[in-house]
């Protein structure tokens, strides 16, 4: 594999098989690095890059997608793209933040893995339950399956390795943890995180203008109903 | 209009996917072998993106309620019309109501049908593949099932005039074209060979875990689908496998799971993962990967820059190579 070479405001580049590349800029998810990738992403798709099939941002960077091209080209293409996130500033979304309020109904059929959490962290599953919900969230990405997002500011207390073997079928709507993350399920899908939750929010609408309904950069707050009310239960959306 | 009679396992509507939506969370889909599908369409005279049924292990049998010109391509299989075998790789014109039986695929996973004019289904999100997990595309996000009606686009083109003059003067159900084109992968063989090249967290592996993926013949497991095939093959170290920040995988991307078996991941995986990317396959290779099958054999060779180069090369002037020797045979048809 190429070695990785640091560009000089510190995003590193290497190239992922002969499809695409891989940047990055942190180590460790956090608030800056997120901003930072959202710049970058910002300033890929400004760029329009005729060698760049699209941008897949992530925590800690970006993985861009490149035609299939001779690999002189895709050379070029790589020093572009370089000189295109060298020059992106550290902004991001979160002047347009939105505050989103999910109803989720935790524990029993609808979080399956609630008491498999609590016996890990130590915790009881009251003060699971409480910690998750006490926590306000912040949409790093959009990725995995249509609308699902990936949440920064989990409750370090919550952290739990993902499954070993993944799981043949999450139902759709469920709210998992895995590792330092947390996300909902928008469609019954296999997966590797733990369920501890689930809301009859549609995340996703396929024919809708804006397909995700939530986007990069806002808030998430999760809200505990009992199961008996979350089909009913909306979802609150209002501005930062 | 095209009729399903009866549906197969797994048959759906697929094009060459959605693009441009991965930061949305949404898959590529699409065919899982779109070389085959692209070579179907063209023979057929189709752009080659245009859409065409998918079906896996075992085909459908539909019927045709105009005249199409058809053409099959992907994994070898058997394909008839009134018992009349009907050949692959080519052009064949059928008259109006006959009704085509695909049935096993006896080499390879799936196959492909392409028919003049394409198939009309409403796109969703700028493509009609059929993304069965996420429940969109294709005809109402689904495989297809007995009584189904499938709405095909105009297929009276300049092309194949000629084909079905014949067709019709022989007053038989169908004319195959008296030419073809060479299957686009070669699936003879007990092992399948996969050029690969690292993947973006392989440093983070142990050696010697590394070594076992590496130097293994691998055999795919009965749990693979178009989302991604699983291998059971040789015993990896039990070292703990590091957990990666979730960043983006691709068709073709191989995943070390915790338990230490490798996934492939196909044209429905998901956008983006946590566990590590140990390899990329080459686009070269990617069509022949997903007409693995479960029981079937794999070996991974890791090759280097150069040597992907070349391999792309050769595909893509095949390719091209096909593209031309297809549109000046359509041509005089």
């Amino acid at each position: 594999m190429a070695p990785a070479k640091a560009t000089s405001n510190g995003w590193r580049i290497e190239r992922h098989g002969d499809v695409a590349l891989e940047l990055r800029c942190a180590d460790a998810i956090s608030p800056a690095a997120s901003a930072r990738v959202h710049a970058a992403m910002a300033a890929l798709q400004a760029a329009a890059l005729p060698a760049v099939e699209e941008v897949v941002p992530g925590y800690v960077g970006l993985t861009v997608l490149l035609r299939e091209l001779p690999r002189g080209e895709r050379e070029r293409a790589e020093a572009e793209v370089r000189r295109v996130v060298v020059a992106a500033g550290e902004g991001g979304p979160e002047s347009r933040a939105r505050i989103v309020r999910v109803p989720v109904a935790y524990g029993g059929a609808a979080g399956p893995d609630l008491g498999f959490v609590a016996e890990r962290t130590g915790l009881s599953a009251e003060t699971v339950i409480a910690r998750h919900a006490a926590a306000e969230y912040r949409v790093a990405f959009i990725g995995f399956l249509p609308g699902f997002p990936y949440l920064m500011g989990l409750d370090p207390a919550l952290h739990v390795p993902r499954r070993a073997t993944p799981r043949t079928r999450v139902p759709a709507g469920s709210v998992a943890i895995g590792g330092a993350q947390t996300g909902i399920y928008p469609v019954a899908s296999p997966g590797g995180w733990h369920v501890i939750g689930r809301t009859a929010i549609r995340l996703f609408d396929p024919a809708a203008a804006q397909p995700s309904l939530l986007r990069a950069g806002d808030r998430v707050r999760f809200v505990p109903v009992p199961v008996g009310e979350v089909d009913a239960a909306a979802i609150e959306v209002s501005d930062a | 209009m095209l009729e399903v009679l009866a549906p197969g396992p797994l048959t759906t509507v697929q094009d060459l996917g959605r693009s441009g939506l991965r930061a949305l969370g949404v898959p590529v889909a699409g065919a899982a072998d779109a070389d085959a599908l692209r070579v179907a369409n063209l023979l057929v005279g189709n752009p080659e993106g245009a859409a065409g049924l998918e079906f896996t292990l075992n085909g459908p049998t539909l019927r045709f309620d105009g005249p199409r010109i058809i053409a099959l391509a992907g994994g070898e299989l058997e394909a008839s019309i009134d018992g009349w075998v009907v050949p692959m790789w080519r052009p064949v014109a059928l008259a109006a109501g006959v009704e085509l039986k695909l049935s096993r695929v006896l080499r390879g996973a799936r196959g492909y049908l392409a028919v003049s004019g394409g198939i009309n289904t409403k796109p969703v999100m700028g493509s009609r593949s059929t993304d069965l997990r996420c429940g969109f595309g294709g005809l109402h996000g689904r495989a297809l099932r007995a009584g189904d009606r499938l709405p095909l686009g105009r297929g009276e083109s300049a092309r194949g005039r000629s084909l079905r003059r014949r067709r019709a003067e022989s007053r038989q159900p169908f004319m195959p074209a008296n030419w073809w084109v060479a299957a686009t992968h070669d699936l003879r063989g007990d092992v399948a060979w996969l050029h690969v090249l690292p993947g973006p967290d392989i440093a983070a592996l142990d050696p010697r875990v590394l070594r076992t993926l590496r130097s293994g013949t691998w055999i795919v497991s009965n749990s693979s689908d178009r989302m991604g095939l699983r291998f059971e093959g040789p015993e990896v170290p039990r070292v703990p496998v590091p957990e990666q920040i979730s960043a983006a995988v691709l068709p073709g991307t191989v995943q070390l799971t915790p338990d230490g078996s490798p996934i492939l991941l196909g044209v429905d995986a998901q956008t983006t993962g946590g566990y590590p990317r140990v390899a990329q396959v080459l686009r070269a290779d990617l069509g022949r990967a997903m007409q693995l099958k479960p029981g079937d054999k794999v070996r991974p060779v890791l090759v280097d820059e150069d040597a992907a180069e070349g391999l792309r090369r050769v595909r893509a002037s095949e390719l091209e190579r096909m593209r031309f020797a297809i549109a000046s045979r359509l041509a005089e048809e």
